[in-house]
């Protein structure tokens, strides 16, 4: 690799051939649209709590613990997961990392939906409410099609915190099982393969079609708003 | 919502909190109480004020340093800038986008750059100056770690200076004060609350970088990530891995006390 010969697409042959390699990109995407929807779930739900208290002691409570692991740094968050599934007993692999994963990207679900809860207008609820709508009616017609921009938001973030982590899951990880990122850091150590490099060029172009993706729901679902505001 | 079906919505969060949150800090702390046979003693903590330890602190919170500084040296005025461009939601998009591409991927393609045989030598080369070790030094690993942060340090930043009301600076060159006085009384201190948010977005991780130590500086810099993880998965010392994670999480208390939260800017930008 070390002299520039001509262009070849030899590399992404390897890449395509290289079935443990496809088995482990499978991993990581199952893991991050596993997570990022039971965090979704998990955290719409904790929003929904945290903006029903009305008082503000256990309210600020809440929010500080909620926030404790997006500051953590990810070593830390590592580290004592790592501590914490040797005690209660269950296995490095498969359920270690996307227990990890749901739980470090269910704050950052809370952080998006909980602002646009705060947004929503109680007169919206009471009104459903005044003309006869029941507690699951009023929580399927009015609250989440008014919090669903932030939802995605949150889906999308979650997602992207799973597939970009590496960290937490290095420690999580345990023999066997293998996100990409830990596959790409134990390849490296061994020196510069090409096929990485094909492998980075085809993680590139789809981080940039998720970006995309994210972009126009993004826009798609403000656009009302905006246009109503004004 | 009656508080019955609040009581619902809490039960899994509150699940969460109390096995995801609570419980990982309380054993951090239990674990620091034991040595590697599992006695129960405070020797970490003493172990932890030797000096081979405190000059490992020392030398991670001078890279750490390092990283900010630069970060914020080249972060102000790009955010600056970018306040008065035309296309301020693209370029923003730019500066974003290496931050959601996977931070492997990143430190790899900086290993195929700056090795032996990479683009940086083959120009040096080409210019005269010749091949240089540029992998595995100090400048290696602060220009990667830079670059990694540098995103984070601009957005908070950024937004800071989106708020700032223009007629203030207006104001102040209507009173005489010059292009840099300007900048030292009334932009600056108007925007150090960005200014802070950014650099605790970049310190704290920076304490705690334990990859790029490996791949990008080969082991040369130890950081309190690389020891935490060395003790953890190499040596399986717990109990010192346990105790180093606590000093981190107590730096990282204080450093929240003194400013304001971490990776907010990015999610202040994405929820736009």
């Amino acid at each position: 690799m070390h002299e520039f010969e001509g262009f070849t697409l030899e590399w992404y042959e390897e890449v395509f051939a290289d079935t443990r390699l496809w088995i482990i990109v499978l991993n990581t995407f199952v893991i991050a649209l596993l997570s990022a929807l039971i965090a979704t779930i998990i955290g719409v739900l904790g929003a929904m709590a945290i903006h029903g208290i009305r008082r503000n002691r256990p309210k600020n409570t809440l929010l500080t613990l909620n926030n404790v692991l997006i500051v953590s740094p990810d070593v830390v968050i590592g580290a004592s997961f790592l501590i914490m599934f040797t005690i209660a007993g269950i296995k490095l692999g498969f359920v270690s990392v996307l227990m990890s994963h749901i739980a470090f990207s269910i704050p950052i679900v809370v952080i998006m939906v909980l602002p646009k809860l705060q947004e929503m207008s109680h007169t919206l609820i009471d009104a459903a409410r005044d003309l006869g709508a029941s507690s699951w009616q009023v929580l399927t017609r009015v609250v989440l099609p008014f919090i669903k921009p932030g939802i995605f938001a949150g889906f999308f973030m979650a997602l992207t915190y799973s597939l970009d982590d590496f960290a937490v899951t290095f420690f999580v990880t345990g023999n066997g099982f293998s996100t990409l990122s830990v596959e790409i850091y134990s390849r490296a150590r061994q020196g510069v393969s090409l096929s990485i490099n094909a492998l980075s060029t085809l993680i590139f172009l789809f981080t940039v079609i998720l970006i995309i993706g994210y972009y126009f729901i993004n826009r798609r679902s403000s656009k009302p708003v905006s246009k109503g505001g004004h | 919502m009656t508080n019955k079906s609040r009581a619902v919505y809490l039960i899994p969060y509150i699940a969460w909190i109390v096995l995801f949150v609570v419980a990982p800090i309380v054993l951090i702390g239990y674990y620091s109480l034991f040595d590697i046979e599992g006695n129960f003693t405070l020797d970490n903590y003493a172990k932890f004020f030797t000096s081979v330890y405190l000059r490992m602190t020392l030398s991670s919170f001078w890279y750490a340093f390092l990283i900010t500084a630069f970060s914020f040296l080249i972060a102000y005025p790009t955010a600056y800038l970018l306040t008065k461009t035309k296309h301020k939601q693209l370029w923003l998009l730019l500066i974003i986008l290496p931050s959601w591409i996977n931070l492997l991927l990143k430190a790899y393609a900086f290993i195929g750059l700056f090795g032996t045989y990479g683009f940086v030598n083959a120009f040096l080369e080409a210019v005269g100056i010749g091949t240089k070790q540029i992998l595995f030094t100090d400048f290696s690993f602060v220009f990667v770690a830079v670059y990694i942060f540098i995103p984070f340090m601009i957005l908070p930043i950024y937004n800071a200076l989106e708020e700032l009301n223009p007629s203030l600076v207006l104001a102040a060159r209507d009173l005489g004060a010059s292009g840099w006085t300007t900048f030292r009384r009334v932009i600056f201190p108007l925007t150090i609350g960005g200014v802070k948010a950014g650099c605790m977005a970049v310190f704290i991780p920076a304490l705690s970088l334990f990859m790029i130590t490996r791949l990008i500086a080969g082991n040369r810099v130890i950081t309190l990530g690389t020891a935490i993880e060395q003790h953890f998965l190499v040596t399986q010392d717990w109990g010192m891995g346990a105790t180093i994670a606590v000093f981190l999480v107590i730096i990282m208390a204080i450093m929240m006390l003194l400013t304001g939260n971490r990776k907010r800017g990015l999610i202040d930008v994405a929820k736009k």
